[in-house]
């Protein structure tokens, strides 16, 4: 188990690595809003495949609140976008 | 018993963690947001569920099973309603390459709005 560990989380810290290329690069806010998006999801694989081959559960709950928070994150970003001018949203 | 459960574990987990990098290559290599979209949604969730169900092979606990069951169920409804909003805006504010375009729509209904 401990090579799954050490397997898992290079190809997980790689694809953050990646991630934060494309969140410094932009170059719309909307590109950054979407890398972010995925950085969260590796997150929770991080702490998920840690959870998983330590065999604990302590971690579950946060497995939550990241997968909803990356969600609002998201939407307020796409909500907020500076220079749409959404006025359909708005209603 | 225990130890097939957790050879598919180990199988899942690295799946999973294989597919979160693709996810991540192709944010970074496509061109535009749209197309960056398509590889954040779709190999990121299959990655997502084939890491949740690692765990729930792993831990073979009906409270954790319970809870891992709410995060996928989450992903799976939040993800298309984020991407949709994001490529929403993204459209309108011009952000989008329209020369990667095949079809265009939205477009002319915007113009007849307006």
């Amino acid at each position: 188990m401990t090579v799954v560990l050490i397997v898992c989380l290079g190809l997980l810290t790689a694809a953050a690595a990646l991630l934060v290329v494309r969140i410094a690069l932009g170059p719309t806010m909307m590109d950054r809003v979407v890398a972010l998006d995925v950085l969260v999801a590796a997150v929770i694989c991080w702490l998920g495949v840690e959870a998983a081959v330590n065999r604990h559960a302590t971690t579950l709950p946060i497995l939550m609140v990241l997968s909803l928070v990356g969600f609002v994150g998201s939407v307020s970003m796409a909500r907020f976008n500076k220079g749409s001018q959404d006025i359909e949203a708005e209603r | 018993m225990a130890a097939v459960a957790d050879v598919g574990a180990a199988i899942c987990l690295v799946l999973g963690s294989l597919l979160a990098l693709i996810a991540a290559v192709g944010v970074l290599r496509f061109p535009d947001v749209l197309t960056r979209m398509h590889s954040a949604t779709k190999p990121q969730v299959l990655g997502l569920l084939l890491v949740l169900l690692g765990i729930g092979l792993r831990l073979r606990d009906p409270g954790a099973t319970g809870l891992l069951l709410l995060v996928g169920l989450s992903q799976l409804v939040t993800s298309p309603i984020a991407t949709h909003m994001v490529g929403r805006a993204a459209f309108r504010a011009g952000q989008v390459r329209r020369d990667l375009l095949v079809v265009d729509e939205l477009s002319q209904t915007l113009d007849q709005d307006r």
